[in-house]
C-alpha cells in the first residue's frame, strides 16, 4: 500500500463531490431557466394578442364618426412604444423589465380611457363587431394577468435556486442572476381620468 | 387569575383573527374533488337548479365528453367575493384541470348568482374555435336573456347546446371516426399477439421435442423469448385499455369518464352580466 495513494483517493472523492454538486446545480438551473424563458413567452404572446387587437380597435373606432381625434392618437402613439420595447428572456434585468411595464402600463391607460369616452358614442356600442373586439381585448387582459400571475410562480423556485447559500456561489460562477418579479403594471393603481371636453376634436 | 387573563387575551386574539380573515375575504377555489366517480360536470354549491335539472345538465354534458373527450363543467356560486369573475373562472378551471391534458380540451363556465355575472373560459385547445369575441356573443344573445327571464337552467342549456355547435365544427366528426375505429383495430391487434405468442410456443414445444439444440438454434429462441415477453406485457395492457374503454360508458349520474384530465387554461375567455 502506498503511502501517497489516501490522499489521493480522498481529493478524488472530494473532487468528484463537487463535480456532482456543480453538474446538479447547473442542470436544475438551466431548466427552470427553462420554465421562466416559458412563462415569459406566454407574457409576451398576449401582449402581442393585445397589440394586435387594438390595431383593430382602433380601425373599428375610426369609423365612427367624429371619434375624438386625441383619443385615438395617444392610443396609437402609447401602441408603438409598447411594440417597440421587447424583451431577452435569458437576461431580463430590472430596469428592461420595468422599461416593459411602463410601456405596456401606458398602453393599458391609453386603451382604457378610448374605452371610457367610447360610452358616449351609441352607435359604436351597439355595432357588434365593436362589442366582440371589446370581449376579446377583456379576455387578452385576463390572459395577461394570468401569464404574468405564472411568470411570477416559475420565477420563485428558479430565485429560490440561485439564491440560497451554498447554491449562490455556483450561481456567481456560472452567471445564473436572479431575476425579477413582475410589479402591478405602472398606472393599473391609479384610477381612470375622464375628461368630459366635448370640444376637442 | 393571570392564567385567566392570558385565556382571555388569547381568546381575544383568535376572535380578532377570524374576523381579520374574513375582511380580506377572498373566494377560495373549493378543493378538487378526490375521487373520479365526484368529478362531474355540474357543481351547483347554492341549489340554484332543481335536482331534475341538474341531473339532466349534468348527464347531456357528461355524454357530450364521452363522445367528443370535451370537458364542459358548470360551476354555480352566490357570490366571487369581490374577485374579477374573469380571472376567477380560468384559475378554478386550471387547479382542476378540467379537459384533456393533451387536447386542453377543457370549458369551464362560472355563474355567480348575487354578483348576477357569468363567465365562460375554454381552454387552450378550444380557444381557437370559441374565440371571446363569439363565446361573449352566446352569452349576449343567448344565455343572458333566459337568465333576466329567471330561468338559469335553459340558459345554461342553450348556452351548452350553442357551444357544441361551434365545437362541433372541428372536433365531433373526426374524433367520433377515430374511436369507433380505433377500438376494434386495437383489440385486433390483441388478438393477432396473442396468436403469434400461440404459435410461437407451440413450434418451441416442437423443436424441443426434436432434439438435438445446439448453441446455434438457442441463442435465436432466448431472443425470441425476450420478443414474446415485452410482446405479452404490451398486449396485456392494449387489453386492459381497450376493455376499460369499452366498458366506460356512463349511462346516467356518475362522472366523467377518467376524471379531470388536467387540461391548462391561458386566462382568456368572456362573459357578462344580467
Amino acid at each position: 500500500m502506498k503511502k501517497w495513494l489516501i490522499p489521493v483517493i480522498i481529493i478524488a472523492v472530494i473532487v468528484m463531490g463537487f463535480y456532482k454538486w456543480g453538474v446538479g446545480f447547473n442542470n436544475s438551473a438551466v431548466r427552470l431557466n427553462e420554465n421562466v424563458g416559458e412563462a415569459w413567452g406566454n407574457v409576451q404572446t398576449s401582449y402581442q394578442r393585445r397589440n394586435d387587437l387594438i390595431g383593430n380597435l382602433v380601425k373599428t373606432v375610426q369609423g365612427a364618426a367624429d371619434f375624438e381625434r386625441s383619443t385615438l392618437t395617444d392610443v396609437i402613439e402609447a401602441r408603438a412604444k409598447a411594440t417597440s420595447t421587447t424583451i431577452n428572456p435569458e437576461n431580463i434585468t430590472p430596469e428592461q423589465l420595468k422599461q416593459f411595464n411602463e410601456a405596456q402600463g401606458g398602453l393599458s391607460s391609453a386603451l382604457s380611457r378610448l374605452l371610457v369616452s367610447v360610452e358616449r358614442y351609441p352607435d359604436l356600442k351597439a355595432n357588434q363587431n365593436f362589442l366582440k373586439l371589446q370581449d376579446e381585448l377583456t379576455s387578452t387582459e385576463n390572459t395577461i394577468q394570468t401569464a404574468r400571475v405564472r411568470y411570477n410562480e416559475t420565477i420563485k423556485p428558479y430565485n429560490n435556486h440561485v439564491k440560497t447559500f451554498p447554491n449562490s456561489i455556483l450561481a456567481g460562477l456560472f452567471n445564473f442572476d436572479a431575476k425579477p418579479y413582475f410589479d402591478a403594471e405602472a398606472g393599473a393603481e391609479k384610477p381612470v381620468d375622464v375628461e368630459f371636453d366635448f370640444n376637442k376634436k | 387569575m393571570q392564567k385567566l387573563k392570558n385565556t382571555w387575551l388569547f381568546l381575544c386574539y383568535c376572535i380578532i383573527f377570524c374576523f381579520s380573515q374574513f375582511a380580506t375575504a377572498q373566494f377560495d377555489i373549493p378543493a378538487k374533488p378526490e375521487s373520479k366517480e365526484s368529478q362531474t360536470s355540474v357543481y351547483d354549491y347554492i341549489n340554484l337548479l332543481s335536482p331534475t335539472e341538474k341531473s339532466a345538465l349534468e348527464t347531456k354534458l357528461i355524454k357530450y365528453s364521452d363522445t367528443t373527450s370535451t370537458q364542459i363543467v358548470v360551476a354555480i356560486i352566490a357570490t366571487t367575493k369581490g374577485e374579477n369573475i374573469g380571472l376567477l373562472a380560468p384559475k378554478w378551471a386550471q387547479k382542476w384541470g378540467v379537459g384533456q391534458a393533451k387536447e386542453d380540451n377543457g370549458v369551464f363556465i362560472l355563474l355567480a348568482k348575487d354578483d348576477r355575472k357569468i363567465w365562460i373560459s375554454p381552454g387552450y385547445g378550444v380557444e381557437s374555435q370559441l374565440t371571446a369575441g363569439v363565446v361573449g356573443e352566446i352569452t349576449r344573445n343567448v344565455i343572458i336573456p333566459e337568465f333576466k327571464t329567471g330561468s338559469f337552467y335553459s340558459g345554461l342549456d342553450k348556452g351548452s347546446d350553442a357551444i357544441f355547435q361551434l365545437l362541433m365544427g372541428e372536433y365531433q366528426g373526426t374524433r367520433q371516426a377515430n374511436k369507433t375505429n380505433d377500438f376494434p383495430a386495437e383489440k385486433i391487434i390483441f388478438m393477432i399477439f396473442i396468436f403469434i405468442i400461440f404459435v410461437i410456443a407451440i413450434s418451441k414445444n416442437n423443436r424441443g421435442g426434436g432434439g438435438g439444440g445446439n448453441g446455434n438454434n438457442r441463442r435465436p429462441t432466448s431472443i425470441l423469448d425476450a420478443i414474446i415477453l415485452s410482446n405479452m406485457g404490451r398486449g396485456s395492457y392494449g387489453g386492459g385499455f381497450g376493455s376499460s374503454s369499452g366498458g366506460g360508458s356512463f349511462g346516467g349520474g356518475g362522472g366523467f369518464g377518467g376524471g379531470f384530465g388536467g387540461g391548462g387554461f391561458s386566462g382568456g375567455g368572456a362573459g357578462g352580466s344580467w
